[in-house]
């Protein structure tokens, strides 16, 4: 699902945030990404989502050779994956459900399907009766349970998390991974960057460990 | 995974109707925003629609301007003066003569006695002429151009056949104010032209101006639309939409303004010209030259939102 062949990210400044990096993820598999922070996680993310360009290296997503993509495509590609932030990146000028809405918005569904679909994610992660609240009157787990749900509504074949726990409570934390297993489950490929290492080492998935942009070890091949 | 396949669009009829849903929710969304922002919105209107009222005042001035004047140059009358030799005599049948002329519809020939009898009649110099002794004035034709050869072109190559004539001293159009009217109004023509020009590209700058405003507000927006897959055609749409409203809104204004601007001109106006024995009517815009204000105001809108939204997005990427 997730394929990474002698990647180095070099920016501009001469920093070399990823160096031949060689990864591989199965359709359906889980893995987590750890690291000191400046490793290279979000690059390595940022790389697999298109936010970011490789210099160097090949990386095929979902049967799609990056390299080969215009920018014109990008956006269809981007719909294929769901991408949730440590930071939430919720838009305050409109409500929870409007926000989870917003990819449907953009690939043009119909208003029925759309509330169904949004229903059925905020379900999901348990913030069905908060679907006309405004963001900012959330708590920081709710608000991230709102970008979760904003991620998976429009049911992408991968996921893609930055530190999805970075701001919670080890409660809140636990419970938030609970929810990618879940997602996992039902068949989503789902790799997260975090450095809670207490917490992932007990969730019984495959860690790919990163330093300096270079990758460690791998505890299990996924 | 091992199943290569390029990433496909999807089918034509599902892109269709996103593409319908989606222009319907920008025009929605951005019509919606101009209402929950009025005064700010009634300002950039009033700009705008200030800046279209100008040149359409003009044009409505000149087009009134053109509409009168014909009826200026069929007073017009070119008095051929003739020589000297000319017994008074001779002057009808030179008359007949011109007046078989296709190109003119009358001419009235004028002796020295009734010349000099009308000079006295009007002119005040009376007692002066009483001291010549002699009559001065030559013998004159007043010849009216046909109805149909009363353009300036058409009565100069008159003038300059009549001056032809041996019998004819000097034939005199009496319509230099007329040409220079129609230079004037020429003038006119050229400078609203060009205020139009200017105060279109004002126009475009203050949309642009807005518009560059409403996408550095919704930045966020942009770049986490364009996280979860948004085209730019999507994101650029709503921002379309709003050029497109604000140059259709002010261009209502503006034509609301010249209409009520022309009326409350026609009642001096009318004075005015029956005070000069004429009868005609202010024109206001007319349904026509409404719709081309209205297609122009929002094609101005449109393209300043285009040229700033495809300037500015470019710079916006998630990050």
């Amino acid at each position: 699902m997730i394929l990474l062949r002698n990647v180095t990210k070099r920016y501009p400044n001469g920093h070399e945030a990823l160096s031949r990096i060689n990864l591989s993820l199965d359709r359906g598999a889980m893995a987590f990404l750890t690291g000191h922070s400046g490793a290279g996680k979000s690059t390595l993310l940022k790389l697999i989502s298109l936010i970011e360009r490789p210099s160097r290296g090949q990386i095929v997503v979902n049967g799609q050779n990056l390299e080969s993509l215009s920018a014109r495509q990008v956006p269809y590609f981007r719909r294929q994956i769901g991408i949730i932030f440590q930071d939430h990146h919720l838009l305050h000028d409109r409500s929870v459900f409007d926000n989870v809405a917003l990819p449907l918005v953009i690939q043009g569904y119909r208003q029925q399907e759309i509330a169904r679909r949004v229903r059925a994610a905020l379900d999901k992660v348990g913030l069905l009766h908060k679907e006309n609240a405004e963001p900012v009157t959330l708590s920081t787990g709710e608000q991230q349970r709102v970008g979760i749900a904003r991620a998976v509504v429009h049911k992408p074949a991968i996921l893609l998390a930055d530190e999805p726990t970075g701001n919670l409570d080890p409660h809140l934390s636990r419970e938030i991974m609970q929810l990618f297993l879940r997602f996992n489950q039902v068949g989503t490929t789902v790799m997260i960057a975090s450095h809670d290492l207490n917490l992932i080492s007990s969730l019984g998935k495959p860690m790919v460990h990163l330093h300096e942009g270079r990758l460690q070890r791998r505890e299990a091949e996924a | 995974m091992r199943r290569r396949r390029a990433l496909t669009l999807p089918p034509v009829h599902a892109r269709f109707q996103a593409y319908a849903i989606n222009h319907l929710r920008a025009l929605v969304f951005s019509l919606g925003k101009l209402y929950r922002a009025p005064f700010s919105s009634a300002l950039t209107l009033l700009v705008i629609a200030v800046a279209l009222t100008l040149p359409t005042l003009f044009h409505v001035v000149l087009d009134n301007l053109q509409q009168v004047s014909p009826q200026w140059s069929q007073t017009a009358q070119i008095s051929v003066f003739l020589q000297d030799s000319v017994a008074d005599e001779q002057l009808p049948a030179l008359a007949t003569r011109l007046a078989q002329r296709p190109d003119v519809a009358e001419a009235l020939p004028v002796t020295r006695v009734q010349a000099l009898e009308e000079f006295r009649a009007h002119s005040g110099f009376a007692e002066a002429l009483d001291t010549l002794g002699e009559n001065p004035l030559p013998p004159l034709i007043l010849v009216t151009p046909a109805l149909d050869h009363r353009s300036t072109a058409a009565m100069e190559g008159l003038v300059n056949a009549l001056n032809n004539i041996p019998e004819v001293s000097r034939a005199l159009l009496d319509l230099q104010w007329v040409q220079r009217l129609f230079s004037i109004m020429e003038m006119l023509q050229r400078s609203t032209l060009i205020l139009s020009l200017l105060l279109s590209l004002g126009v475009l700058v203050v949309v642009g101006n807005t518009i560059r405003l409403d996408v550095q507000n919704r930045r966020e927006e942009i770049e986490v639309a364009k996280l979860v897959g948004a085209t730019d055609a999507f994101i650029r749409r709503p921002f379309l939409y709003g050029g497109l409203w604000l140059g259709l809104g002010g261009a209502m204004m503006a034509a609301l303004i010249v209409t009520i601007t022309t009326l409350l001109l026609s009642g001096p106006l009318q004075t005015l010209s029956q005070l000069y024995g004429g009868e005609w009517r202010i024109h206001g815009l007319g349904f026509r030259n409404t719709l081309i204000l209205l297609g122009l105001g929002a094609l101005l809108g449109l393209a300043g939102s285009w040229i700033t939204v495809n300037q500015h997005l470019r710079h916006i990427e998630p990050r």
